[in-house]
């Protein structure tokens, strides 16, 4: 497989836009949708974030919150990029191919690319960045996806060389995530800013907010507009819709889906809504009574309104999910597989049929996995009533709910922010490997689903690929026992005096990256 | 050695006792709580290999007992710690996080403690007046209403309908008094609206009071003018649970305004200890807790102090 480009596309221009596939096709809503051609540069750009911690830090190997992740994508780069339209295109690296079993890979490096800290970049930070994930005692999200790397070496002055023990067609897709940003060799202090990004730190302050001052030196072309950044972490919906109102942040993610409706009637407000990977899921546990009997896991699904959902839950700010987590917002999502539908009645007989007529079931839930979850337990049950089940919705406490609650009990609720490829998101939560990393919530194990995704992985051939992971979905829609129920939006709030080209939606903000790519008109 | 310094002196000693026993008690109860440190900080998607990595890393396989005694050691050495998990002394979070608290604390105070000084006494001299029962009402009304309400609607009003004060305050190393007074004006008042009744109805009780007794009707019945009454004879004796209600009302603003922090989105001390709470932040939680028990043990030994300090009959005990 080969993947050459000798130059950067021309980002931000509008011949870039026209080549914007279905993927990235997400809709755009709300008034004023200012897109100009030519960015205009200055301006202090100030965003609000939803989700923070007071212990978020810049190390790249313990983080987790959106907060975190888009600070990384304002101070560093990595490797490959997801530019608007989902395709991989050149970063830090200019181009990379592999063997023809996909286990060799050589990335050629980005020539003059200074660091902050006035350090050229070279392979010896590739190398440092990608042995911090690796090392034995790393906390690092992205470890189970590069634990296959044998060695990461420079094989020239600008090109590094990583052999991996078993081939992984999608090893530049996973380079592309915040966690895979490229630190400068010998960066130990997690509070250290130091990157190759288009603004430089100024301040940290966690569960507090954030700034960032322009990168004079920035390498790339027509990106990072704005004099400063500011990230505000603001954990209420309701402040952080007044902060926007108000004109205190000029941005912010994760819209309050009750009201945005009426946030949508205000003029000097755009509503930017992208079809996304995030998907909202009950799922069963099947080596727990009673979902270890396929006919009442089949009956569940058949008990489900997932319209209803998504009109109630997303007030329409989704797509509805078909029992598998591979969304449109992929590159392979197989469109034929039949949508399931609510059946009562199908329910009913296919309970009668397993003997468990008059079916009982608890489901635990909070609105830790995504906000509405309660809401949308309780609209389950109401569903299901129709289908002679009755579910206990019970409402556990927020505090351990992934320790306690989650894969441990046999029905709860759980979100997925979607994963940068078919590969992570299967292979990681649905196979016998993810029930050693304790991500299988449901617990499926099935050889052929295994098998699959080993292949595919090593797989170069695109439309041999494809038929696989079509194959995949369709195994995890028939005989698996997650009841994905609906594919949310990546919601943001943005005002009307910010401009824009085409919006990713590998992530909200713009694939994160706004203060990257957006600009005051 | 006199009652005061004595009473000072026995205050200290029993706060430092419960200061030992509050910390005591809150290391055990977080550590009971379900779910930990390492969980919180990688989130949901970390990997059953990491949560192990990291609670190695953090020393969470030690017992609780020998954890809570390495940083007794520390706290007994001056060193509250580093957070476990941005390794920052915990003495620079904590630092900001507190002027901040203050800071929007003596603002409520600013506005409040003159105003329910002004509507008690006043009240009180013109009781069942028309002033009377006018403040009582819009006071008691006040309190009713959940400051959660009262912030929305301020926010609503004076920052989003008629811009005139900012909807959030965001404030930093940086920002100038003028800045801050701008940023802290909503939120004083939304705490001014839950404090002011309980003060105003305390003064107003506590003057009636001794109004009512009979060195107050002899001092009448010799010809004292309204004036010199008032200050000289009622005030001191009705000082003690004036300072009382005071001083609760002051260690509540500094001590219970998380609902108020988070919505005006402000890096107060109180969502920094709830939030830590959350992450299992343990020597954060500690210095935090620590900070706000101590606050209040000083404020209640400076309220009876005061109390002594104005009654002369309080330092001669029968």
């Amino acid at each position: 497989m080969t993947f050459n480009t000798s130059s950067l596309p021309q980002i931000g221009r509008r011949g870039f836009l026209a080549g914007a596939s279905a993927i990235g096709a997400g809709l755009l809503l709300g008034a004023g949708t200012a897109r100009a051609a030519t960015p205009k540069t200055g301006g202090h750009f100030r965003i609000g974030i939803g989700d923070f911690k007071t212990t978020d830090t810049l190390d790249t190997t313990s983080n987790d919150t959106k907060f975190y992740n888009i600070s990384q994508f304002i101070l560093r780069n990595n490797l490959v990029e997801v530019a608007p339209d989902g395709e991989l295109i050149p970063e830090l690296a200019t181009s990379w191919e592999s063997s023809a079993d996909a286990t060799t890979w050589v990335f050629k490096l980005r020539q003059g690319v200074t660091f902050h800290s006035g350090k050229t970049f070279g392979p010896e930070d590739v190398i440092f960045t990608l042995n911090k994930h690796v090392a034995a005692d790393s906390t690092s999200a992205i470890k189970p996806f590069l634990k296959s790397i044998v060695s990461v070496t420079a094989t020239a002055p600008d090109e590094v060389t990583i052999v991996l023990a078993d081939g992984n067609v999608g090893l530049p897709a996973i380079l592309t995530v915040p966690a895979a940003a490229m630190l400068a060799e010998g960066t130990t202090d997690p509070l250290d800013g130091n990157g190759t990004g288009p603004y430089k730190l100024e301040r940290w302050q966690a569960g507090i907010g954030a700034s960032f001052s322009k990168n004079p030196s920035y390498w790339k072309e027509g990106r990072g507009h704005f004099d400063s950044v500011e990230l505000i972490a603001i954990a209420d919906p309701s402040a952080r819709t007044a902060a926007l109102v108000g004109g205190k942040i000029d941005a912010y993610n994760q819209v309050d889906l009750k009201t945005v409706n009426l946030l949508k009637r205000n003029a000097g407000i755009q509503i930017l809504s992208q079809a996304s990977k995030a998907h909202y899921v009950f799922p069963m546990n099947m080596t727990l009574a009673p979902f270890n009997n396929p006919d009442v896991v089949a009956a569940m699904k058949y008990a489900i309104n997932r319209q209803d959902l998504v009109d109630r839950i997303l007030n329409g700010y989704g797509t509805v999910g078909n029992d598998q987590p591979i969304s449109s917002a992929y590159r392979y999502y197989n469109a034929d597989l039949p949508q399931r539908e609510y059946d009562p009645e199908k329910a009913k007989s296919l309970l009668a049929k397993a003997g468990m007529s008059g079916l009982k079931v608890e489901l635990n839930v909070s609105d830790v996995p995504f906000s509405g979850a309660t809401d949308a337990a309780v609209l389950f049950k109401s569903h299901a009533e129709a289908a002679g089940i009755t579910i206990d919705v019970k409402r556990v406490p927020d505090d351990g709910y992934w320790d306690n609650v989650w894969i441990k009990s046999p029905l709860c609720a759980s979100r997925w922010s979607g994963r940068p490829t078919e590969d992570i998101m299967i292979g990681g939560v649905y196979t016998k490997s993810a029930v050693q990393a304790g991500w299988n919530e449901t617990s499926m194990q099935d050889d052929q689903l295994d098998q699959l995704v080993l292949l595919a992985r090593k797989e170069l051939d695109e439309t041999k690929r494809r038929q696989m992971y079509f194959d995949m979905q369709q195994i995890i829609h028939e005989r698996g026992s997650a009841n994905i129920f609906a594919f949310a939006n990546f919601t943001d709030a943005a005002s009307s005096k910010i401009a824009f080209d085409t919006i990713g939606n590998d992530w909200d903000l713009d694939g994160f990256r706004a203060a990257e790519r957006w600009w005051f008109a | 050695m006199t009652v005061l310094t004595r009473t000072i002196l026995t205050r200290i000693a029993a706060s430092i006792i419960m200061l030992v026993l509050i910390s005591v008690f809150i290391f055990f109860a977080v550590d009971m709580l379900p779910g930990d440190v390492a969980r919180a900080i990688l989130g949901s998607s970390a990997t059953t290999e990491a949560l192990a990595a990291l609670r190695t890393k953090l020393g969470l396989d030690e017992p609780a007992v020998w954890r809570f005694a390495h940083w007794a050691w520390g706290v007994l050495h001056g060193d509250f710690g580093t957070s476990i998990t941005t390794q920052e002394p915990v003495t620079t979070i904590i630092s900001f996080r507190l002027g901040n608290t203050l800071w929007l604390a003596a603002l409520a105070a600013a506005i409040s403690i003159p105003l329910a000084l002004a509507l008690g006494i006043g009240s009180a001299l013109w009781e069942g007046s028309a002033f009377d029962r006018i403040a009582s009402i819009v006071t008691l009304g006040a309190i009713s209403m959940p400051e959660f309400f009262v912030a929305y609607s301020l926010v609503a009003l004076f920052a989003l309908n008629w811009q005139i004060f900012p909807p959030i305050s965001t404030v930093t190393t940086d920002s100038t008094f003028l800045d801050r007074l701008d940023a802290l004006i909503l939120p004083a008042i939304t705490l001014a609206f839950a404090v002011v009744a309980h003060m105003m109805r305390m003064i107003r009780a506590a003057i009636l009071d001794v109004l009512g007794s009979p060195f107050m009707v002899m001092a009448e019945l010799k010809g004292m003018p309204l004036r010199r009454r008032i200050l000289r004879h009622a005030l001191p004796n009705a000082a003690a649970p004036i300072i009382n209600v005071i001083v609760l009302n002051l260690a509540y603003l500094i001590v219970g305004v998380v609902v108020v922090e988070v919505i005006f989105v402000y890096p107060g001390l109180g969502q920094l200890l709830i939030d830590s709470v959350a992450q299992r932040d343990l020597p954060l939680v500690q210095a935090g807790s620590l900070i706000f028990a101590a606050i209040y043990l000083t404020l209640n030994t400076v309220a009876d102090v005061l109390a002594i300090a104005f009654n002369p009959r309080l330092r001669f005990p029968r």
